[in-house]
């Protein structure tokens, strides 16, 4: 575990970038620090490493003062990603990454047969191992990037902006990249971002710090979108918090119709039967049970259903592994304000109104405030707020 | 064809011997100038404000005629090729400093906080990290500097036959040659173009990882070839 214990840092200037700060980074999970510009948070980050030395407080590394190791140990303990990757522009892809493990006096062979492992495991293409970094796109320098951070299989990962030079789809690429891969491997990963929406994406927890280096708020991404501490969190949350929070609740609980759903090749017994169902639209499927689209129960006629003439449904949402927010967003995008429900396969599984949607988000209220007043009675509650795909 | 590289016997030497000579005469200087121009650099971009003094000291030095330079440097060194090198030398710094200076600047900052966070002390990272990248353009100051050289090595005639292609000149002059002045200033001419193509070599052989316009242009030739085709 790492351990931020009132750290202060102070220039000779004066400013004060970081003041009396103190975290508990807890093990084999992501740390997100996030905040505007001059919150210290990349000063928090090089601190940790050393490359910015505290002026009080100390650092504990598994309870170890980190002051107490030589400094280049320490660096080499932990992988470090920034901003634009900062490749070795005179470096194969393939040295690049090998750089630590060379440094620690793995043989030449033995480095680069672990930087091809690595390439594998961050999505590279072994083609691209003789290359050099200005023949590889952003996306692909920040992986190579994320790679040598890995190389030599440090416990700690410190990343400091590493995805805020790329466009927003290759971005979304390296954050999901970057959860996969956490999932097999474990590491302890601080992570600087200014940009909420990753915090809360990635961050098991999250610490906003304001501008002059303060703790605002150290919690996990659900509890800190449904209470923020004070106004400034709230302000940099957004406007639309509520609508992020929902990321959060799975959609799994929402009770479907599968009544209203017909083939198209659907006989008039079944179509006279889904029209009972008293719903104001039907959904049409395809003959595999793939959503068509909406019509009105009377405009059917057994035999003679043609997929030009339904409404657009918008998009489905899958039942089993997104968020009320997705399923929330599917409702409204469509014109008849239901949404669909598929299965991973893509085919129909039901139908859900908005106003069951809304009940569903005041359940989730709920039980949400039934939690916080059993924390505040008990212990905080240990952050394992469970995620679902937004 | 012999006759034509014929020299006068109190040149006492023979026209690639001459040649030989210039070559040594003009690249000594600034292999000596990189070596001195390296840990100063090294200094100027570690210590920022030490850098517009040294610029300035290596200006003034420059504008210091060679003749001068031989006046002094005659008492201790005599008439020797020493005497003419020396100034070469320090000619070369006006060139070499800024160039290194500007080539060790032009690393990226997260390459160097990169370089730091993996654990590079500063002669690792100075040795293996800014160096190779800043080798482009010290190289481009080589050139420039080298064929200053290669011209400037001439004026060594006046201190006594220490000019190597200059004494030929001379010597035309003297005998009222012209074949001799050709020789001397279309020999140092094609000195300056072969030693700049070699570094030229050189820059190509140590950066296969810049990224390089020639290369696009012969892949442009070949496609032109191949719609010709």
């Amino acid at each position: 575990m790492i351990r931020i214990d009132s750290v202060t840092k102070r220039y000779p200037d004066g400013t004060v970038a970081v003041d009396r700060l103190s975290l508990e980074i807890p093990d084999r999970s992501i740390t997100v620090l996030v905040g505007p510009s001059g919150c210290g948070k990349t000063t928090t980050l090089r601190m940790i490493n050393r490359m910015v030395e505290p002026s009080e407080g100390t650092i504990l590394i598994d309870g170890v003062d980190s002051r107490q190791q030589p400094v280049n140990t320490l660096r080499r303990s932990m992988g470090y990603v920034i901003q634009n990757a900062g490749l070795f522009q005179h470096r194969t892809i393939l040295d690049n990454i090998a750089t630590v493990p060379r440094m620690l006096g793995w043989g030449k062979e033995k480095s680069r047969a672990r930087a091809r492992e690595l390439m594998e495991r961050v999505g590279l293409d072994g083609t691209l191992a003789k290359r050099y970094p200005y023949q590889l796109s952003g996306g692909q320098q920040q992986r190579v990037g994320v790679a040598r951070a890995l190389a030599a299989d440090p416990p700690v990962l410190l990343m400091d902006e590493p995805f805020s030079a790329v466009d927003p789809v290759v971005r979304k690429g390296l954050q999901d990249e970057l959860l996969r891969i956490q999932d097999e491997l474990g590491k302890t990963i601080v992570f600087v971002t200014h940009d909420i929406d990753e915090a809360v994406k990635l961050g098991t927890t999250v610490a906003v710090l304001r501008t002059g280096g303060k703790l605002a708020q150290f919690a996990p991404p659900a509890e800190l979108l449904s209470r923020p501490a004070d106004d400034f969190v709230e302000d940099f949350l957004g406007a639309d918090r509520g609508i992020r929070r929902l990321s959060f609740f799975p959609a799994a609980g929402l009770e479907l119709l599968t009544t209203p759903v017909v083939a198209v090749d659907a006989t008039a017994e079944r179509i006279a039967e889904a029209g009972a169902a008293d719903t104001p639209y039907l959904l049409v499927t395809d003959a595999d049970g793939r959503p068509l689209g909406w019509s009105e129960p009377r405009d059917l006629t057994a035999g003679a259903i043609t997929a030009d003439r339904l409404l657009p449904y918008g998009r489905p949402f899958v039942a089993g592994t997104d968020s009320l927010r997705s399923a929330l967003d599917c409702a409204v995008l469509s014109p008849t304000g239901w949404a669909v429900a598929v299965d991973a396969s893509g085919r129909a599984t039901g139908v859900v109104s908005q106003q069951v949607i809304a009940e569903a988000i005041r359940g989730a209220h709920a039980r949400i405030g039934a939690d916080a007043a059993r924390d505040a009675d008990t212990e905080p509650d240990d952050g394992k707020a469970r995620k679902v795909a937004p | 064809m012999s006759e034509l590289f014929d020299l006068p016997s109190d040149l006492q030497n023979s026209y690639l011997g001459l040649v030989g000579l210039h070559l040594r005469e003009a690249l000594i200087p600034v292999l000596v100038g990189l070596l001195v121009a390296l840990p100063v650099a090294q200094l100027c971009v570690r210590v920022r404000w030490l850098y517009a003094p040294v610029l300035w000291v290596t200006t003034v030095l420059y504008a210091i005629p060679s003749l001068a330079f031989f006046v002094i440097l005659i008492d201790y060194t005599g008439l020797s090729e020493l005497t003419v090198m020396i100034p070469l030398a320090v000619y070369s710094l006006v060139v070499l400093v800024p160039a290194i200076v500007d080539g060790v600047r032009s690393v990226p900052q997260e390459t160097l906080a990169a370089a730091t966070a993996m654990g590079f002390g500063p002669v690792r990272r100075y040795v293996q990290v800014q160096l190779p990248i800043a080798a482009p353009a010290i190289i481009a100051g080589l050139r420039v500097a080298s064929v200053s050289s290669v011209s400037l090595v001439s004026v060594g005639m006046l201190i006594g036959n220490e000019g190597a292609l200059g004494n030929l000149l001379n010597s035309g002059l003297t005998y009222n040659q012209p074949r001799l002045i050709w020789l001397s200033v279309v020999g140092t001419a094609v000195l300056a173009l072969l030693v700049d193509a070699a570094l030229i070599g050189l820059r190509v052989l140590l950066t296969p990882w810049m990224p390089r316009a020639t290369r696009r242009n012969k892949v442009r030739a070949l496609t032109v070839k191949e719609a010709v085709r």
